[in-house]
């Protein structure tokens, strides 16, 4: 009798399973609209040019090995990272209260600031403090933070279905009713999945009620640069939640701006006050660290390192990533002028009005699957499309399916 | 919360009291109760030896292999490997969450045997992890999920330090049995069938497959064939951990016997493997984590779990390192390479370990240093004691960790001279 007989069959992670229908689809027609990865006008991935350089600087540098990195990574990623996010001239940086935490993606430095905050935040081994993710948020939030200890996960009133937009005041209400020191999972921009962020003004609200709560700011920073093409515009909301005083950790990854989605560069950020409490907070760190996975992968922090830290190879990167957004823009201008042009019911606005690779098109389950099984175009039960799979060629025919899905079916 | 210096209670009502200038708009600290985690003994050891301007100071501690210029080295085929992948200009996309399938299918191989039942049938899963640390921990997290069986792993006294804090933070308990005699420097064979005889049925042992880290004692085969015995009689649930495979013997089959052996009693086992070493890929984190099942069906199903464990740590593992191992054990010439370089790298171990007894020897010690050949892989417990190690650090700067565990990789021709020199001192 196996230990293992009463093992389950756990269900797929639902948009890798929709890449791997995608697959199997022989339809010559077919368009992948999942996974959130960036793709060229010819559907291709993309190794963004100053990574083939800098990799190709990197693997005819004999002086380079493969030892272990430090526990909490590579030094200049870490400092240059926080820099990206932080800005130049970031006072926090100046304080010397900031300091960075190198993970395996975004997912990585998640996991690792939710390890912390259920140890050492409000008291110790608090798994009873509330964690709020936006409804709807990335699926793989509530996960993270409940393998981390949390028993109380809960969603904040976000996407408001009916306008096709933020639903601002469901969102400031759910900060005023909080328990106070809930933590709460922002996404710094670029809102995965509804690409609906909050206004500079908006941002504005929603720190003053969490500074007078007393609620605990856990950004997601996963497309930083990648939502407008500037990483200043990007980063603006963590730089005033930083401007205003609060202590907070920024999930930073690396795997869309820098397209090294399967090297796992990612880095968490921390803001603390002093940095006395820095130290702490990073010797805990490493604890958390050690026992996960000893010291992070050395490939991609090179490549990230390298490139934020020669101001020529920077520059070079800026030139890419804006690339890269600004064809999901000229997509999403397409989309919407094609859908208005075939007078497909309802407004299209919101399509670029969002931003950033995903738009919650605001198709439901039903005409989801009509698009999945009739059309061969696959995007999430969500009604949640990924901008990059769209291209000058299939354009038409997303078009043409949308507006078949919407007036078919109900 | 007792532990709070006196300056970080005023700290934390400091919102009250003006005369610490606390900013109106800044509340006092979240971290104010976080203590400062003591540094990790073993890197804490390498941090020291920085510090030491000492021209012939030596360190001891980590264990990374060093060439005999006492230089990282990295291996030839891994130059070759990435040549080869650098040519082929692939793409940077998302691995599946179980790792690099070609990767995971060349993992079991290595260990298991290419030509092994478990592989033929299907009954097996290996997922790619994050080297050795992260298999163990989502091993770890596995069996606190769905091990119904006691929550206790028993440890060989001692094991690495950090087989501890995985277990525990995986919701795991830890016991121990016992493993090395200090009288002998060996294996302790006695105590350890008894100490296993005693495990409740269906808990979890943590055996080392070879190369046991920290002492280098490994049983005989014919221990060994004891202890699957009672371990079967037992009915305990074995969990392998094998980070030196090829590193230990020179040879990568007769390394992995004892794993082998197992499995072929009937063992159905869980097994951590690390790349680290044997390959010299360590901060690309390559390993993997296997679990042997009773039939295919029970393998996919652990696979969908091992996926639901893995996705909310780091998603997907990184590919760097996987491609590098693969390319290596699927390109012929670069297996056949790899094998000479792992052999050459255990050689060097085993006649450092000679030339220090030879060494030791002339000095003039009288002490019996045999278990130093004895003893196998990159450690050695010296049997020194921690006075004699502290000694051996502050009048030699030699730095090791102070069990009198030492590195013996960070042993060349040029220093084991000096390094028997000052053994002696701290031991006559």
């Amino acid at each position: 009798m196996s230990i293992f007989s009463d093992v389950p069959q756990a269900p797929p992670v639902a948009v890798f399973k929709l890449t791997a229908d995608f697959r199997e689809d022989s339809h010559p027609q077919k368009v992948n609209l999942g996974v959130g990865a960036y793709r060229t006008d010819d559907s291709q991935p993309w190794v963004l040019p100053v990574v083939k350089k800098v990799e190709r600087l990197i693997v005819e540098d004999d002086s380079l090995n493969h030892e272990y990195l430090p526990i909490l990574g590579l030094p200049e990623f870490r400092s240059a990272s926080s820099k990206v996010a932080l800005g130049d001239d970031s006072p926090a940086i100046k304080e010397n209260r900031v300091g960075g935490v190198q993970a395996l993606g975004g997912t990585g430095a998640l996991r690792i600031g939710a390890e912390f905050l259920r140890r050492w935040y409000n008291g110790t081994n608090n798994t009873a403090t509330p964690v709020y993710v936006s409804a709807p948020t990335w699926e793989n939030h509530n996960a993270v933070f409940a393998d981390a200890g949390f028993k109380d996960i809960r969603p904040y009133h976000y996407w408001d279905a009916a306008k096709r937009g933020l639903d601002l005041a469901g969102l400031l209400d759910d900060l005023e009713k909080a328990p106070e020191h809930s933590i709460f999972v922002l996404h710094a921009c670029a809102h995965n999945p509804t690409g609906t962020d909050p206004t500079q003004e908006e941002w504005k609200k929603i720190a003053e009620i969490m500074k007078r709560r007393k609620l605990f700011v856990f950004f997601d920073s996963a497309y930083q640069g990648f939502a407008s093409g500037s990483l200043e515009k990007d980063a603006w909301a963590i730089r005033f939640f930083v401007s205003e005083g609060f202590e907070l950790f920024v999930a930073q990854s690396f795997s869309k701006n820098f397209g090294l989605y399967n090297e796992r560069v990612g880095n968490l950020t921390v803001v603390a006050q002093d940095n006395e409490n820095l130290t702490r907070i990073l010797s805990q760190m490493e604890k958390i660290v050690r026992t996960t996975w000893s010291n992070p992968p050395s490939q991609g922090a090179r490549i990230v390192s390298k490139t934020l830290n020669c101001p020529e190879l920077f520059a070079e990167w800026k030139g890419n990533v804006k690339t890269m957004a600004d064809r999901v823009l000229l997509m999403r201008d397409q989309l919407k002028s094609k859908l208005q042009a075939l007078g497909t019911p309802g407004t299209w606005d919101h399509i670029t009005q969002q931003i950033g690779m995903f738009s919650f098109t605001g198709l439901n389950p039903k005409q989801v699957e009509y698009m999945i099984k009739e059309k061969h175009v696959y995007l999430m039960a969500s009604g949640r499309i990924n901008m990059c799979g769209l291209t000058t060629k299939n354009i038409d025919y997303v078009a043409q399916s949308i507006h078949e899905a919407v007036t078919k079916v109900q | 919360m007792a532990l709070l210096k006196s300056n970080k209670v005023i700290y934390c009502l400091g919102n009250v009291s003006p005369s610490l200038g606390v900013l109106s708009t800044r509340h006092s600290s979240w971290w104010g109760g976080v203590q400062m985690g003591p540094p990790d003994p073993i890197l804490g050891v390498t941090e020291a030896f920085k510090r030491d301007t000492n021209p012939k100071k030596m360190n001891l501690g980590v264990g990374a292999y060093r060439d005999d210029q006492g230089k990282p080295f990295v291996l030839s085929c891994v130059r070759k490997a990435e040549a080869l992948i650098a040519a082929k200009q692939l793409d940077k996309e998302y691995l599946p969450i179980g790792g690099l399938g070609e990767f995971t299918k060349a993992c079991a191989q290595l260990a298991l045997g290419a030509d092994n039942e478990v592989l033929k049938s299907g009954r097996s899963i290996t997922v790619q992890t994050i080297s050795g640390t992260g298999s163990l921990r989502i091993g770890a997290n596995f069996l606190s999920r769905f091990h119904g069986g006691p929550r206790d792993v028993y440890l060989p006294k001692p094991s690495w330090g950090n087989h501890t804090p995985i277990f525990r933070d995986a919701g795991m308990q830890l016991k121990a049995y016992r493993y090395y005699d200090p009288s002998t420097c060996g294996f302790d064979f006695k105590g350890a069938l008894d100490d296993i005889s005693k495990i409740p049925e269906q808990s979890v042992i943590l055996l080392h497959a070879c190369a046991h880290n920290p002492t280098g004692v490994d049983p005989k085969p014919e221990q060994w064939k004891e202890i699957a015995d009672l371990v079967k009689k037992r009915n305990l649930l074995v969990f392998f951990d094998m980070a030196y495979q090829g590193f230990a013997s020179g040879d990568i089959d007769r390394d992995a016997w004892s794993v082998r052996y197992f499995i072929e009693q009937g063992h159905n086992i869980v097994l951590s493997q690390s790349f680290a070493k044997n390959m010299g890929l360590y901060g690309e984190r390559v390993g993997g984590f296997t679990v042997v099942c009773n039939d295919a069906d029970e393998a996919k199903r652990v696979e969908s779990q091992l996926k639901i464990l893995i996705r909310p740590i780091y998603s997907n593992p990184p590919m760097n390192g996987a491609r590098i191992a693969t390319t290596i054990l699927n390109t012929p010439d670069l297996r056949s390479l790899w094998l000479e370089e792992v052999h050459g790298m255990a050689n060097r171990i085993i006649k450092m370990r000679e030339q220090l007894v030879a060494g030791l020897k002339k000095e003039g010690s009288t002490h019996n240093w045999q278990h130093v050949i004895d003893q196998i892989g990159m450690f050695c417990f010296t049997g020194l004691k921690p006075e004699q190690v502290e000694r051996l650090t502050k009048e030699f700067s030699v730095y090791m960790t102070k069990d009198g565990r030492i590195s013996m990789a960070g042993v060349s021709s040029g220093n084991v001279g000096y390094l028997a020199h000052g053994i002696h001192a701290v031991t006559k």
